[in-house]
């Protein structure tokens, strides 16, 4: 009687669920084969017979380290058999545990085989020499904007209200700071009128989605329009001559002392902008918000089932539109890089695509602010490299690096590299019965 | 019942209706497009300065800088009344035609996706991969003018499917969210063309920027009027085929109540046996299609080669475009229209007075969320609700409940009662 309890037979589900477990942790295990295949090929057979060479520290560093000198072929053979051990690690889980490799083995396994890449790509160029300071930190720089954004991202979808208006809120943040440090002279000017900029922007996504239920994706598409055709409207009345404007301010680095001059970590984390230090804080912060915090809980539990949230008394709608306009916020001041720290004046649509591209990040980055960051700081650096291959001249076409984080993010959410599921109830508007 | 009250009824009933609110909302936005240029105004702001003193003179330089800017878009998108010639009077007429014709299809193809359930916002790269396939067999092919044309209008048609298609096979295989991977695969299509435009296979000889040969004679759209400088070409009436084909597709063929059956209810549409999956495919694949075909406008009707800003921005005009038209083939037809008139006229607008074609822009989205929230705008004209006056009479249509709100079919649905 006991023994029959105790051992049922292998019932359909039970075999039908391990099939399912298998057939998910198989398409990781391909997709590393698939990698360590091209690491054989491209950076094994194919490696170049020079060394990359990487500059670790400016010309005018106060502390000199000698360059880092890889020889591309060892270094391409290593990657091969590093991302082979890794591809075998994957399928012997999959076909003996129907488990997928550990997070930090597949993120490991991907840093070989971009490092791997890297050394190719420098390698295979006319002037195998880069220095990896400028390639860090001008990747930094150029994912400030990204991850302010996908900040503002997450904490609308956190919240159930899709933001497609990233671009939008980062367009008018810039313009807003153009127009605020043009009138008054000042920095607090220009980053209170970049965070009005960007919530004017969440104020009418809020509206238009929040109270009046228009479909949230049509209210994001149709404000970034209207953000470009705002901005692009008074750039070319307001900001044409400037009779009463006083200089632009620009936010300067503030590099803080010793630590500034630590080899290669100094410039990237050290020498940053009021901006810099800010997202540094951000994005952890956020993070310990959302999923450390009552508020946290809160937000999350109105992205992931209103209709449980609105009973146990919390205001569903009031969360929603509190956050959109939060994001407004942030996602403006993040906008203001691009007339405060990047250039000193606004140009039409100078944002281009920068808030589709921190979307993207917030799905590679599975709706969690570290993640998110993360992926954020992969598209910048692919982004950087691209402009720094083109210095040392290679021959893959830049177009191909351009492309590269959109592909990215296509297999991220076909589910090609590991499952990205956004919070259950993002996009659905919420009507209390 | 008197026929006063009865009279006053079919008012009341007028005001109420949806389409009276659209008109409201086009008014609505023109004005807020007017303010704009009125507080942007340098004579304007000057004798705002004096305000207090001479209030007149302010609402005067307002009124000339607002009036005058709608005037001269009006003169170059319509009818221009100070032309000399026939020519310069229909040019503007001309010219609205040309620019609404490749964002009739294209906007077809985005009203496709959305009766069908899917946010098609990949009609940018659509019309890209279908403006580059037409340029490559309208240089690289040399056959006689019909079929010439014919094969250019096919080949940007399969092209724009293709890459439709690809979004639709992702969210039918692995679920990706059609909204994601089709703004991805915008920016893929963009630096494809970037790239392509530099190999051999498509630069132009002895050229060392990204543009493409010049298409042959064959390949060219005739102009319909001939022997003029009216640019208006035979892809209009391509955009008018296309828009009876929509229509007869999406209301008479089996194959479109089956779209929209899935964009009402997937669930339903399923139980029913009809394979969502398949019609995600053809639907995206159609919808790109059509966005082809705006490729196809924009190669052999007025650029005659292929260069980065082949599609400018008629990819994303499309979506405002189906949304104002609220995906119904005929509705869509005209929306384009107006806003090819915008866009005609905001490039004359600002050769002719100098307000920033930017302006256009804003007029039309502001339009699109006024017509998708009516509670606001008849709010706004201080019109009672329609659906709270009249509380319950009608039962609701259907048995199930709402489906999830992600597909726009339901969304419509929501927008309207949205004001309950």
């Amino acid at each position: 009687m006991s023994a029959q309890v105790l051992t049922p037979a292998p019932a359909p589900e039970q075999s039908a669920i391990t099939a399912a477990l298998t057939r998910a942790a198989k398409r990781p295990a391909w997709m590393l084969s698939v990698a360590a295949l091209i690491a054989v090929v491209v950076f094994g057979f194919l490696a170049p017979h020079t060394s990359a060479s990487f500059r670790l520290s400016a010309t005018d560093a106060a502390v000199k380290v000698p360059p880092l000198v890889v020889p591309a072929v060892a270094f391409g053979w290593i990657v091969a058999l590093l991302l082979i051990a890794a591809a075998a690690w994957a399928w012997f889980l999959a076909t003996q545990r129907q488990r997928s490799l550990p997070g930090w083995a597949m993120g490991l396994a991907w840093f070989v085989f971009l490092a791997g890449l890297m050394v190719w790509l420098v390698g295979t160029a006319n002037n195998p020499d880069i220095s990896l300071v400028q390639l860090l930190t001008g990747s930094v720089a150029l994912s400030l904007p990204i991850i302010f954004g996908s900040m503002s991202g997450a904490l609308c979808e956190r919240a159930g209200v899709v933001n497609i208006a990233i671009e939008g809120q980062l367009l008018l943040g810039a313009f807003g700071a153009a127009l605020g440090g043009l009138l008054t002279g000042s920095l607090v000017g220009a980053l209170v009128t970049a965070a009005l900029g960007g919530l004017l922007v969440s104020a009418l996504l809020s509206l238009f989605a929040v109270k009046y239920l228009v479909n949230q994706i049509i209210v994001g598409v149709v404000l970034n329009v209207f953000a470009s055709g705002l901005t692009g409207f008074f750039a070319g009345t307001l900001l044409k001559d400037g009779e009463n404007f006083h200089d632009m301010p620009k936010l300067a680095k503030l590099p803080i002392p010793g630590l500034a001059d630590i080899p290669v970590l100094g410039p990237i984390f050290f020498q940053q902008t009021l901006l810099g230090y800010a997202m540094f804080l951000l994005v952890p912060g956020l993070w310990f918000a959302l999923f450390r915090t009552k508020w946290g809980l809160r937000v999350r539990a109105v992205g992931e089932h209103p209709k449980a949230a609105d009973t146990v008394g919390i205001k569903v709608n009031r969360v929603r539109v509190s956050n959109v306009l939060l994001a407004g916020i942030v996602a403006g001041v993040g906008g203001s890089y691009y007339t405060l720290v990047s250039t000193s004046e606004f140009s039409r649509d100078m944002t281009g695509g920068t808030g589709y591209i921190a979307l993207a990040a917030l799905i590679f980055g599975r709706w969690n602010p570290l993640l998110a960051a993360c992926a954020g700081l992969l598209f910048g650096f692919v982004t950087n490299l691209q402009y720094i291959l083109a210095q040392a001249g290679t021959a893959v076409p830049s177009q191909f690096m351009a492309m590269l984080p959109y592909i990215v993010t296509i297999f991220a959410v076909a589910g090609l590299v590991g499952k990205s599921r956004g919070p259950a109830a993002s996009g659905e508007p919420y009507v209390k019965e | 019942m008197s026929e006063t009250t009865k009279g006053r009824q079919g008012w009341r009933a007028f005001v109420r209706s949806d389409g009276f609110v659209s008109v409201l909302a086009v008014v609505l936005s023109l004005i807020v497009g007017g303010i704009l240029i009125a507080v942007t105004n340098k004579d304007a702001q000057a004798s705002a300065a004096y305000f207090f003193a001479q209030p007149g003179d302010f609402f005067r330089d307002a009124w000339n800088a607002a009036s005058g800017a709608y005037a001269a878009m009006f003169r170059s998108a319509i009818f221009n009344y100070e032309g000399a010639t026939a020519t310069e009077m229909f040019n503007p007429l001309s010219e609205t035609l040309t620019q609404a014709t490749p964002l009739i299809t294209a906007s077809l193809g985005v009203a496709i996706a959305f009766r069908a359930g899917l946010f098609n916002i990949g009609a940018q790269g659509q019309v890209i991969i279908g403006a580059a396939v037409a340029g490559f067999v309208g240089f690289r092919l040399h056959l006689p003018a019909p079929l010439h044309i014919l094969l250019v209008v096919l080949a940007a048609a399969l092209g724009g499917a293709a890459w439709g298609g690809l979004a639709g096979w992702l969210k039918a295989k692995t679920g990706a969210h059609e909204v994601i991977t089709t703004i991805m695969l915008n920016y893929v299509a963009t630096y494809l063309l970037a790239f392509v435009l530099l190999t051999p296979l498509m630069q132009r000889t002895g050229s060392s920027d990204p543009v493409s040969e010049v298409i042959d004679p064959t390949a060219v759209f005739p102009q319909l009027i001939p022997g003029t400088t009216l640019r208006v070409h035979l892809g209009f009436v391509i955009a008018i085929l296309a828009t009876v084909f929509t229509w007869w597709l999406l209301s008479r063929s089996k194959l479109g109540y089956r779209l929209r059956a899935v964009g009402a209810n997937p669930e339903a549409a399923r139980t029913a046996g009809i394979s969502v999956a398949a019609c995600t495919v053809i639907a995206m694949a159609l919808s790109g299609a059509m966005a082809g075909l705006a490729g196809a406008s924009q190669v052999s009707g007025t650029e005659m080669f292929v260069a980065e800003g082949i599609a400018a921005t008629i990819g994303f005009d499309a979506i405002t475009v189906a949304l104002l038209a609220r995906s119904k083939p005929l509705w869509v037809f005209l929306a384009a229209l107006l806003f090819g008139a915008f866009r005609a006229g905001g490039v004359g607008m600002q050769t002719d007075t100098g307000t920033p074609v930017d302006i256009v822009l804003v007029v039309q989205s502001l339009i699109v969320l006024f017509i998708a929230a009516p509670a606001l705008t008849r709010t706004i004209f201080g019109i009672r609700d329609r659906k709270k006056a009249a509380k319950a009479p009608k039962a609701p249509k259907s048995a199930p409940p709402a489906p999830p709100a992600e597909t726009p079919a339901a969304q419509a649905a929501t927008v309207e009662g949205g004001a309950a």
